[in-house]
């Protein structure tokens, strides 16, 4: 029976967290308590286990500020703050996803641009394939805070730069998912379309766009993720007013912690909803070709 | 006799842009717009070439190795050529966009700052963290392709990884480890240690039950079916997990960089120098992140290759 338990994957998934959040109390406690001792010690004042670890988890800026005051610090900037406020974190959020959504889109047409030229013509593949893998070897993220200021002296700021980084970084897999996608066809299927001498145009809409769908939905998750890293990036440049990685940059100025902690838990709970929602449109779409699989 | 032609047309209208583009004085768009004219003949003429010289690698010829390699070359000697000929052509502003011809001046000019820079950032904190990561993601793949629990466990976390921006807990790994390449060194072990633990685990666990049953036949033990099957199966994918995680490391610790660091690194340079408007320092730090990048990825492409010549997936690319 219980060992029966052990192998369920729910058992071992909700182990985990309690693993986790058992150890970020543990590690809460040993990393504040020490700043503790030192700070009394310092002071010449007594302390005892039991008011250091009463104090540990209540510390205004800890070195790991415990669950409970993240979950506090989110619940009072998501939800007790005025979303058009700037210390609302729906406000900073908002402000991301728009750049994440607007890259994400550059970033779908491009690669699928790329991809669709690259299957028709083969010189453009043989020219532009190399500098494509080579794009991802170049660590962009490096050129994302001159973008924002090079894109600035010419009058555009806000969200573009940063659609343009986040763009750059999810073409890419947009791009070698769809080559391998629109080359997936059946070999069968474009026989007999050549056959009904179909041309290249009709070929695309009829087979190669259809059996690209798969490979492509797959690339969108990571394409997504890849966009919202851009944006976030993006914003750590000074410049930036708003959005999760000013938020990140301030807090850090600051020595915010709490403030680091409910801007990552909100990016990471932004990363997992954006690509539920691709995996969410995948099935859909999917399905309704009968090719879900699973 | 055709494509000669078009050769040679291709060259002459190339140099003589170039030409025009370092010798004669700026500005040279805005005085003479007629020069434009030069680029769809360079365009086309780079078209057709670039076409002639698909063709040829195609056809499997004694030098078409060459000729595969150069489509790209002349691919990137156009867009070098277009953006050193607009800027200067139309006098574009230093800070917007520095000419190629200045950044690479710039990048001998200020070798001893770019190899401290990238001594403290790649040197120190990239390898590092890449080493720590990677060898840790591939130990606990090991342990995990026997242990049901821990892969139901670890393997949703690492998919929820995959879609988290990870390099945002820079400011942290900052507070906690300081200014120094230990911070850089800890996000990248952060960042590295998923995609090599899924990768692996994955690798591991796509031993095909036919060669599982031949090795329980031959009594393997488990330590020789790890070695002698499970591990040369996985090897093609913890190289494409090395591959990607060579671009991330170098990625997480110029990011880390812009949280705080002595006053050396890549990460650094690139956010001081912008601040001062030192366009061309920056774009030569960029030029030698790129380099590192693409070196450290061929690199272990060429890894890949001399310990994989057996696998399938290479044996097929030699063939062609």
């Amino acid at each position: 029976m219980l060992s029966r338990i052990v192998r369920e994957k729910w058992f071992a998934i909700a182990s985990f967290i309690v693993l986790i959040i058992g150890a970020w109390y543990l590690f809460a406690l040993l990393m504040n308590g020490n700043q503790l001792v030192k700070n009394y010690e310092r002071r010449n004042m007594d302390w005892t286990i039991s008011s250091v670890v009463a104090e540990a988890y209540q510390v205004k800026r800890p070195m790991l500020p415990a669950p409970h005051q993240v979950i506090d610090e989110l619940y009072n900037t998501v939800f007790d703050t005025r979303i058009t406020s700037k210390r609302s974190l729906v406000f900073h959020t908002l402000i991301t996803l728009q750049s994440t959504l607007l890259g994400f889109l550059l970033g779908t047409a491009l690669g699928i641009l790329i991809a669709v030229g690259i299957v028709h013509n083969r010189t453009l593949e043989a020219s532009l394939m190399p500098w494509v893998i080579a794009s991802q070897s170049i660590p962009i993220l490096a050129i994302a805070p001159m973008i924002v200021v090079v894109l600035g002296a010419v009058g555009l700021t806000g969200l573009v730069p940063k659609s343009i980084i986040s763009m750059y970084l999810s073409f890419f897999p947009v791009t070698i998912g769809m080559v391998k996608g629109l080359r997936s066809a059946d070999r069968l299927h474009m026989e007999l379309l050549h056959t009904y001498s179909a041309n290249a145009h009709q070929l695309f809409w009829t087979l190669r766009w259809f059996s690209a769908q798969p490979y492509l939905f797959a690339s969108l998750k990571v394409g997504i993720a890849a966009a919202l890293v851009g944006a976030i990036v993006g914003e750590l440049p000074t410049g930036a007013q708003g959005g999760l990685g000013a938020r990140l940059l301030s807090g850090s100025y600051y020595g915010q912690t709490t403030q680091i902690w409910s801007a990552l838990f909100m990016a990471a709970l932004l990363g997992s909803v954006l690509v539920w929602l691709v995996s969410l449109a995948e099935k859909v779409l999917l399905r309704r070709r009968g090719l879900a699989h699973e | 006799m055709n494509s000669k032609l078009v050769c040679g047309f291709f060259a002459l209208s190339f140099c003589s842009l170039s030409a025009i583009s370092l010798m004669v004085e700026p500005g040279f768009f805005d005085r003479s717009p007629v020069l434009l004219l030069l680029f769809p003949a360079i365009y086309v003429s780079a078209a057709k070439v670039m076409s002639l010289l698909t063709a040829y690698g195609d056809q499997g010829r004694p030098l078409s190795r060459y000729s595969r390699i150069s489509v790209p070359l002349v691919f990137a000697l156009i867009v070098g050529l277009t953006w050193e000929s607009m800027v200067s052509g139309y006098q574009v502003p230093f800070v917007l966009l520095p000419p190629p011809s200045t950044i690479v001046s710039a990048f001998f000019n200020n070798t001893s700052v770019l190899w401290a820079d990238f001594r403290q950032t790649y040197l120190k904190a990239v390898l590092a963290g890449y080493v720590i990561g990677c060898t840790s993601g591939f130990v606990v793949a090991t342990l995990a392709v026997k242990s049901r629990y821990l892969q139901n466990g670890l393997v949703p976390m690492g998919n929820f990884m995959s879609a988290i921006p990870i390099v945002g807990i820079a400011p942290i790994m900052v507070m906690w480890f300081g200014f120094d390449w230990q911070s850089k060194a800890a996000v990248i072990v952060v960042l590295t240690f998923f995609p090599m633990f899924i990768n692996t685990l994955t690798g591991l666990k796509s031993v095909d039950a036919l060669q599982k049953d031949l090795f329980h036949t031959y009594a393997a033990t488990k330590t020789q079916t790890f070695f002698k099957s499970q591990l040369p199966q996985a090897l093609p994918f913890i190289f494409d997990a090395l591959k990607i995680n060579s671009t991330l490391a170098l990625i997480g610790a110029i990011v880390a960089e812009f949280f705080g660091t002595p006053i050396v690194g890549m990460g650094f340079r690139i956010s001081t120098e912008v601040g001062r408007m030192n366009m061309d320092v920056v774009w030569a730090t960029i030029l030698v992140a790129a380099l590192a990048g693409s070196i450290s990825y061929g690199a272990l492409a060429l890894l890949e290759k001399a310990t994989l010549f057996w696998h399938a997936s290479l044996r097929g690319m030699r063939a062609r």
